[in-house]
This record gives structure tokens, C-alpha cells and sequence, in this order.
């Protein structure tokens, strides 16, 4: 920036009046831009609640708990989508944490740093892969694989527990958590790797002064002064997890039961929406996938936003990061 | 301390670095797997008709996505039209102005917006715009990724103008340059690329959003002239040929997923070596 040169900026003195209404004018300007996004929330809110008046006052509380979804007699119960999106983030969670700490561990601690560069890029460009294109993979390429050989291996070696038990489809639940995995693995990952570069480096220092191995030190001094970061890294997987839409929608096989067995297709609360809101026709049934909406939309909301505490908040058990 | 318990932690030691280097592989295992896919199947229908030509009705073999490659872009320069003015000058007012508290809960806001499902924002402008103006149009589609955009775009532009030093400011006013033009023309563009860098990421992602478009934009098979009709986008045609029964469908399905792959793709790269030469450089 060569200020120097740049004769505009060396404006005649103004009336001081003038002046202070153009920076006055700014700056309500930039308050306004930056309310929109309470503005934004407060519509969305509103939006789905009176999209969702008439499937409220009809069915009230009833709606969370029933498992009818019968468009045609105008029957709507929620039970069986919020089953699904419970059991698929479930899955979900279970697979992508454990390797996407390990990973962010790797990147923070072990691997040398061209390794770490060009992982951290992988990683990121993971993130940025559409739903759709997931989804689009999951079709014809994942849930293929699955049926032949990850499904049938699971239910002859695990199959006592009756979650791995019963006919093989390919378009199941499992298919769904899997998807969901890897569309929030690059999220845990790098939320993580960012709280685990800011635990102080004095830390570290102080167990290999201790004798601690490599692993040791990461344990005892860097997970758990990481712990609540790193909880709040989760929460805020579970976060998109709960919404993803595109790609479950693809492989979970859209159909409304609560089963017991992962091998069978489901319905999440986000796949709903995208499939039926287009062919609703009458009142109530948008109402109903308004209230779907709704209920959707509370659930991630609280969830963020707990998510979001977790890491503000976040700083070790009373040490003082020193500089 | 026996020294059968020091090669116990050595061993773990040994072990658990393996076993992280070894999770860190099965992350961007996906990655790899998607990509060759996706290039394998698509690779041979992307041609020249692809490009150029209309998507045929169904049964008949051939044709394009010309019209959903540009309807893409129409809803792009429509979002960001909405989403950089708001998210920019809300980003000024983040790293400029504001009491520290007020702040907090904005930033709080806008990174719980970032959270809200897509699928969601497309309900929300249904009603918002859809309902209104009796009909599915290019501008619903435009508006529903540009609010999206609007909280990514607000957090990084406040990201990089923090990094803009005090004493650039202070220098600007010691000089009696108003305080509003001191943000604008020293400190926004000292930090203009950055800012340049979070506009490019955030059309990068919601270039390949669908969930919200199927209710606004909703998808097109013929050319849109009017911004109040639906218009085809890329990734509703990739949905709508990847579900539906037809192999020469899910052949251009794998084609437009290539094309859409590749844009996002080399966004984010340049982006990304882009920036990581400039701060190699200052370093």
C-alpha cells in the first residue's frame, strides 16, 4: 500500500458536520449488514412455525411420538424420521470420531510438516466436495460395495446383535451413517487440529520433561487440556450430521419404518423434506413437513449452539496459556 | 522402573503414531475414491454436445446440460449480489466497530447460521418468495444461496481485516482521513485479497448446494429468459439424473459431477496455494 502516493486520500479538509454524518451514515450501514443475521434467524424461525400452524394445532404433541405417515387419510406422525437421523448421526459419530481425532492428532503432533500440508489440503478439499457428487458415489459405487462384501461380512461376524440381522438391501441406514461419516470426518478433523494447535506448547514441554513418550505427552498434556474443545469439535459434527440432506437421501432408501436392523432402509428428517415437499398437495401435508422443519431446525439449532459455547469458551483445566 | 515397562511405552508409543498416521490415511481415503470415480465415469461423456446442447427428453440419447451449467452461474452472480454487500460491510462492522459484547452475539448468530441445515433455507424462502410470487424463479434460487453465503462471508471478511495492523489506521487518521474512509479505503483494501479469497470459498460451497434449490430455483429443461422462471442448475440436474432409471442419464449425471467436481476443485486449490504464498512471503 503506498500511501504516498495516493493523492485521493489526502481529501481537502471537510466540514467537521459533513464529515461526522458520512461516518455516522457508515456505520449504521455496516450495523444494519451485520443484524441480519439475528434478522435471518428470527425469520426462519418464523417462517417454519407458521408453516407449520396448521400441523401444530392439529396434531400437537402427538406429532413427535406417532409413526403413522399416511398422506392419503392426512395421517402425520414424525417418530420414524426422527428416528433415522437419530440412528444414522449416531453411526455416523461412531465412525468419523475416533478417526478424525486420530487424524488431528497426526497432523498436530506426529507427521512432518510436508505431510502435514498436503493432508490438510486433502482434507479440505473433502470438505468442500458436493452432497450431491456423494451421493451420486454412494449410488452406484458404495452401496454396490456394501451389499457384496462390508454387509455381508458384518452380519456372519457380527451377526448375534440384531442390528446386523436381517435381508440385505444396500439402501439402509448403515449406507446412510456411512455417507454422513465421511461428509463430516474433514469438519471433527479440522475444528480439532485447530484446538490441539492451540494448546500452549509449555504443556508438551513439561511431560517429555517429565520422561513422557511421544504418545504419553500427547495424552496426559495435550488431549486432556484439549478436552472440551475437542467435545465442542464433536458436538459440532453432530451439528451437520443431524441436517445432511442430499447424499442420505440418495442411499438410505426413503422408506418411513422404525427397525431394528441397520441393513434396512430409513428416512431421515432432512431426506423427507427434500423427496416429499414437492409433491405435497394438500394444506396439511406441508404443514406436517413444515413441522418437520421445525423440529429439525430446533434440534440443530441447539446443538450448534452448544457447540459453539464449547469452543469459545474453551481453555484448559486452570493453567494460563503463557506466551 | 524394569525394562520390560520401558519397551511396553515404547512400543505403544510406536504404535499409536502408526495407528493415527494410519486413520489419517482412511480420512482422505474417500477423497481419493470419489475423485477417481467420478473421473472414470464421467470423463468419456464429457464432449462437446455436453457443453452445448439441452437436455434430450427422456428416451432419447444425447444431449447437454448448457442450460444448468449457466443456470449455476446465473444463481451465483444472483447470490452474490445478496451475499457479499451484507456479508462484507457486516464483516467491517465486526472488525471495526462494535462493542465487545454486541460482537459476541453476532459472531455467535452467524456461526449457529452456518450450522442451519440446507434443506432448510429452502423452505424458509419458499415461503418467503415462492408462495408470493406464485411460481418457482431464478431469484428465489439466488436469494436462498446467497443468504447462505451471507454468515461465511461476514466471519471470514472480519477474519482478515483483524489481521490488518493498528498502526495502518492510526497512520490513516493521523492524516485526518475520516474515520469511514480510513475503513474503506486503507483497511478493506489492504486486506482486499483475503476478503476476495472467503467471497471465492463461500461461492465454491454453495455452488454445489442442491437441498435449497429444490424448492426455489426448482430446475429447468429448456433455457431461462426471465429471472422469474425456474432455472436449471447443475447440481439439481446431477440429482435428478442420478436417481432417476435411465443409464444415459447417469452417464451425464457422472459428467456434470465431473464438471462441478472440477470447478470446486480448482477454486479451492488456487485459493488455497494462492494465500499460502502470500503469507509465506510475510513471514
Amino acid at each position: 500500500m503506498d500511501l504516498a502516493t495516493d493523492t485521493r486520500l489526502f481529501a481537502k479538509p471537510q466540514p467537521a458536520a459533513r464529515r461526522g454524518a458520512g461516518d455516522r451514515g457508515f456505520k449504521w450501514l455496516t450495523l444494519a449488514m451485520a443484524v441480519t443475521v439475528f434478522v435471518l434467524i428470527v425469520l426462519i424461525g418464523y417462517e417454519l412455525a407458521n408453516g407449520s400452524n396448521l400441523s401444530l394445532r392439529k396434531f400437537g404433541w402427538h406429532f413427535l411420538f406417532s409413526s403413522d405417515w399416511d398422506p392419503v387419510s392426512s395421517q402425520f406422525g414424525a417418530l420414524p424420521f426422527i428416528f433415522g437421523t437419530l440412528v444414522t448421526s449416531a453411526i455416523a459419530l461412531v465412525i468419523a470420531v475416533p478417526l478424525s481425532l486420530a487424524t488431528a492428532v497426526y497432523l498436530t503432533e506426529i507427521a512432518p510438516p510436508w505431510q502435514r500440508q498436503i493432508l490438510t489440503l486433502f482434507i479440505e478439499l473433502l470438505a468442500a466436495v458436493p452432497s450431491v457428487i456423494l451421493g451420486l458415489w454412494g449410488i452406484f459405487v458404495m452401496v454396490p460395495w456394501c451389499r457384496e462384501h462390508l454387509f455381508s461380512w458384518l452380519r456372519r461376524t457380527l451377526g448375534f446383535l440384531p442390528i446386523f440381522q436381517g435381508p440385505i438391501y444396500g439402501v439402509s441406514m448403515l449406507a446412510g451413517g456411512i455417507i454422513i461419516a465421511i461428509m463430516i470426518l474433514p469438519i471433527i478433523t479440522s475444528v480439532s487440529r485447530e484446538i490441539l494447535r492451540s494448546v500452549p506448547g509449555l504443556q508438551r514441554e513439561a511431560a517429555y520433561a517429565l520422561g513422557a513418550t511421544r504418545w504419553e505427552a500427547t495424552r496426559i498434556a495435550v488431549l486432556s487440556y484439549a478436552r472440551k474443545g475437542l467435545f465442542g469439535a464433536v458436538i459440532l459434527g453432530l451439528g451437520r450430521a443431524l441436517g445432511e440432506t442430499m447424499a442420505v437421501t440418495m442411499v438410505i432408501g426413503n422408506r418411513p419404518e422404525i427397525v431394528k436392523s441397520l441393513f434396512a432402509p430409513g428416512y431421515t428428517m432432512a431426506s423427507v423434506i427434500a423427496n416429499e415437499f414437492t409433491e405435497a398437495t394438500t394444506d396439511i401435508y406441508f404443514s406436517a413437513l413444515f413441522e418437520i422443519g421445525l423440529v429439525l431446525l430446533g434440534v440443530t439449532v441447539l446443538v450448534n449452539a452448544l457447540a459453539q459455547l464449547l469452543l469459545k469458551t474453551f481453555a484448559g483445566p486452570g493453567v494460563t496459556p503463557q506466551n | 522402573m524394569n525394562e520390560n515397562f520401558h519397551q511396553w511405552r515404547k512400543f505403544k508409543n510406536t504404535f499409536m503414531q502408526v495407528l493415527t498416521c494410519a486413520c489419517a490415511l482412511v480420512v482422505v481415503l474417500p477423497l481419493a475414491l470419489v475423485f477417481y470415480h467420478v473421473l472414470k465415469s464421467g470423463i468419456g461423456s464429457v464432449n462437446w454436445a455436453f457443453f452445448t446442447q439441452l437436455p434430450k427428453p427422456v428416451g432419447e440419447v444425447g444431449g447437454g446440460m448448457a442450460n444448468a451449467i449457466v443456470g449455476t452461474f446465473v444463481l451465483l452472480g444472483l447470490a452474490a449480489l445478496v451475499g457479499v454487500p451484507v456479508g462484507v460491510l457486516g464483516g467491517v462492522y465486526l472488525s471495526e466497530y462494535g462493542a465487545e459484547r454486541l460482537n459476541w452475539w453476532i459472531r455467535f448468530m452467524a456461526d449457529v447460521l452456518n450450522g442451519v441445515p440446507s434443506i432448510i433455507w429452502g423452505m424458509v424462502v419458499w415461503g418467503l418468495m415462492v408462495v408470493p410470487m406464485k411460481g418457482y424463479s431464478t431469484w428465489a434460487g439466488g436469494v436462498v444461496l446467497g443468504l447462505m453465503m451471507v454468515p461465511m462471508i461476514m466471519r471470514t471478511t472480519e477474519e482478515v481485516l483483524r489481521l490488518v495492523p493498528a498502526g495502518y489506521r492510526e497512520a490513516a487518521l493521523a492524516l485526518g482521513i475520516a474515520p469511514w474512509r480510513t475503513a474503506l479505503q486503507i483497511v478493506v483494501r489492504t486486506a482486499l485479497r483475503g476478503i476476495v479469497t472467503g467471497i471465492l470459498l463461500a461461492l465454491a460451497r454453495v455452488s454445489g448446494e442442491t437441498a435449497p434449490l429444490l424448492f426455489t430455483a426448482f430446475g429447468n429443461d429448456f433455457w431461462t429468459h426471465r429471472l422469474r422462471d425456474p432455472i436449471a442448475a447443475l447440481p439439481l440436474q446431477i440429482f435428478n439424473y442420478g436417481i432417476s432409471a435411465y443409464d444415459d442419464w447417469h452417464r451425464q449425471a457422472w459428467a456434470g459431477a465431473l464438471v462441478l467436481l472440477l470447478m470446486v476443485a480448482v477454486v479451492n486449490v488456487s485459493v488455497r496455494v494462492l494465500t499460502r504464498e502470500r503469507f509465506a512471503a510475510r513471514a
